[in-house]
């Protein structure tokens, strides 16, 4: 890792108020990210898809933290016009699914252009959107620049949607589930986009996913959530070894094609991975 | 040789007309033997959904020849046949009605088909899934997405059916609670000797549940296998083989080589 990280989140809390009381979402999260692909893995529910939000400014709920900072500085109680300087700039995000994250009634190259409208104008920032279609290996970039979100398959429209949120160069792109809607092959063919992007712009990725044999093999580093807290970090190719049963139950449930078993485990929770982690 | 319970010959489905007609299913055949499970693999646009929804009796306009049980499938299909065929689908947020109980959804069904006992049967449904009486006169809000695939099977199952068409039915879920239903559908099978014909994109949930598959590419089926076969790695099509490297995780060196089919 870098000596100079991209991202500290110290103690990061988000609650909800709810008619039937608070939920507290996300509890006491902390982490340091530097030019790395850092997963995010737990079920639905656990706080990793709020967490990714909380990190743009995006979560409904009320956040606090000792620390959320950004290149040194803190995202905390930002006002909108900062937000604005970062969001879609400097921090982007990729969502689960391009059918209701494209605009419906705005051609793709439109989309692409208003992306970057701060940033390039004019003819200039036409080459660019085109170079950032080609760089997601999209084949007939004039074609997509013109088509409409309707006329693009799934796998498409989420190169199509990482290409929109390449156009600023962010130094952080935080994906949610990004393939998870996609076919396995294309699944694998985007990742090797985001793993390039990694390399060669050296943006940091957060990857939100509940995925762990994807993530095993994709990630540098995994933290696990369980009930809004991180129960395990650990190096993403070393998830096997994983200590906490929660982890190992996770990675035990899927079914496998080359070891058949004639009952699947089944995740025994135990109520003491919801008390606080460390005390 | 025993009757098969299901058989389907030179199956072909369309869609549109003219120029703008698509051939969904080309020319399919499989046979499934009673109690047996089958699996249909592809990629979206394969046309495996559009075989079991033809199976179903939900698209009427196929050609070629089906049979239940030696009877013949036609367009128009014998209410007692239509019982025997039931199906649970891959979203359980879209496929239960979001205004009636639990209860009213198991018990309509056996109204339809003019079954007695409803109450006794509506409970054993329940209790089949793993779902106790509490939740019997819940909205499908208030249930998890585990439960609610329950409710789903539940519902299938509550007509005494032979064979279950199952659409993805964990692609929705947690893979722990993916674990669960399937453990689920496993036992079931087997305490009620049922046939299924099981649909995924997951080699793994196919490996597990079915003895034997076909795997799909645009609407033709590119090579059968056993279970076997498939978890031994012995695919013989380059198109089944990319897949199964595909499932296997990531690989730089893998995506590289990746053919477009």
């Amino acid at each position: 890792m870098d000596k100079d990280p991209i991202l500290e989140v110290e103690k990061l809390n988000i609650r909800f108020n709810t008619p039937v009381g608070e939920v507290h979402a996300v509890r006491d999260v902390s982490f340091t990210m530097g030019r790395e692909k850092l997963a995010i893995v737990g079920e639905s529910g656990s706080g990793k898809s709020q967490t990714g939000r909380a990190i743009l400014g995006l979560t409904p709920g009320k956040v606090t933290a000792q620390k959320l900072a950004f290149h040194g500085q803190s995202l905390l109680g930002l006002a909108e016009q900062q937000w604005r300087r970062i969001r879609g700039k400097r921090i982007a995000m990729v969502m689960q699914d391009p059918k209701y994250s494209l605009n419906p009634v705005m051609t793709i190259g439109d989309q692409l252009l208003e992306a970057a409208r701060d940033i390039k104008e004019g003819a200039a920032a036409r080459q660019h959107a085109l170079g950032m279609l080609a760089a997601v290996r999209i084949r007939d970039p004039e074609r997509v620049f013109r088509a409409w979100p309707h006329e693009l398959s799934g796998g498409m429209g989420q190169r199509a949607m990482i290409a929109m949120m390449l156009m600023a160069e962010p130094e952080l792109l935080i994906a949610d589930e990004p393939t998870s809607a996609l076919d396995v092959t294309v699944r694998l063919q985007v990742l090797a986009i985001l793993d390039d992007l990694v390399k060669t712009r050296h943006m940091g990725l957060i990857f939100i996913s509940h995925d762990l044999n994807l993530v095993r093999t994709f990630c540098d580093r995994a933290l696990v959530m369980y009930a809004g807290q991180v129960l395990e970090k650990l190096t993403a190719s070393e998830l096997t070894e994983a200590k906490h049963p929660y982890t190992r139950g996770l990675l035990a449930c899927p079914p496998e094609i080359d070891h058949r078993r004639s009952r699947l485990p089944v995740l025994q929770r135990d109520p003491s991975w919801m008390e606080p982690v460390g005390s | 040789m025993t009757q098969p319970m299901i058989e389907i010959e030179d199956l072909s489905i369309s869609f549109g007309l003219g120029k703008d007609r698509v051939d969904a299913v080309k020319n399919v055949s499989f046979t499934v033997a009673p109690g047996e499970s089958y699996g249909l693999v592809g990629e979206s646009g394969s046309g495996k959904s559009t075989i079991l929804r033809a199976l179903a009796g939900l698209n009427p306009f196929w050609s070629g020849h089906m049979a239940i049980t030696g009877q013949k499938l036609g367009a128009k299909r014998p209410r007692a046949l239509r019982r025997l065929v039931q199906m649970v689908f891959q979203d359980p947020f879209g496929s239960l009605h979001p205004k009636h109980t639990v209860d009213r959804i198991l018990s309509e069904p056996l109204t339809i088909h003019g079954f007695d006992d409803v109450e006794t049967r509506v409970r054993a449904a329940l209790d089949r899934v793993g779902l106790g009486p509490v939740f019997r006169f819940r909205y499908p809000h208030q249930l998890s997405g585990g439960q609610r695939q329950r409710v789903a099977i539940a519902r299938a199952l509550i007509l005494e059916p032979k064979v279950v068409l199952l659409d993805e039915p964990t692609s929705a879920l947690d893979v722990s609670i993916q674990a669960e239903v399937l453990n689920l559908l496993t036992d079931l099978r087997q305490q009620l000797g049922l046939t299924y014909v099981l649909v995924s994109h997951d080699l793994g949930v196919v490996a597990h549940m079915c003895s034997r598959l076909s795997i799909m590419r645009t609407g033709e089926v590119v090579e059968t296998a056993s279970a076997d076969e498939l978890s031994e790695g012995r695919l013989l099509h380059a198109y089944s083989r990319q897949l199964l490297i595909a499932s296997r995780g990531y690989d730089t060196a893998a995506i590289a080589a990746f053919g477009d089919f």
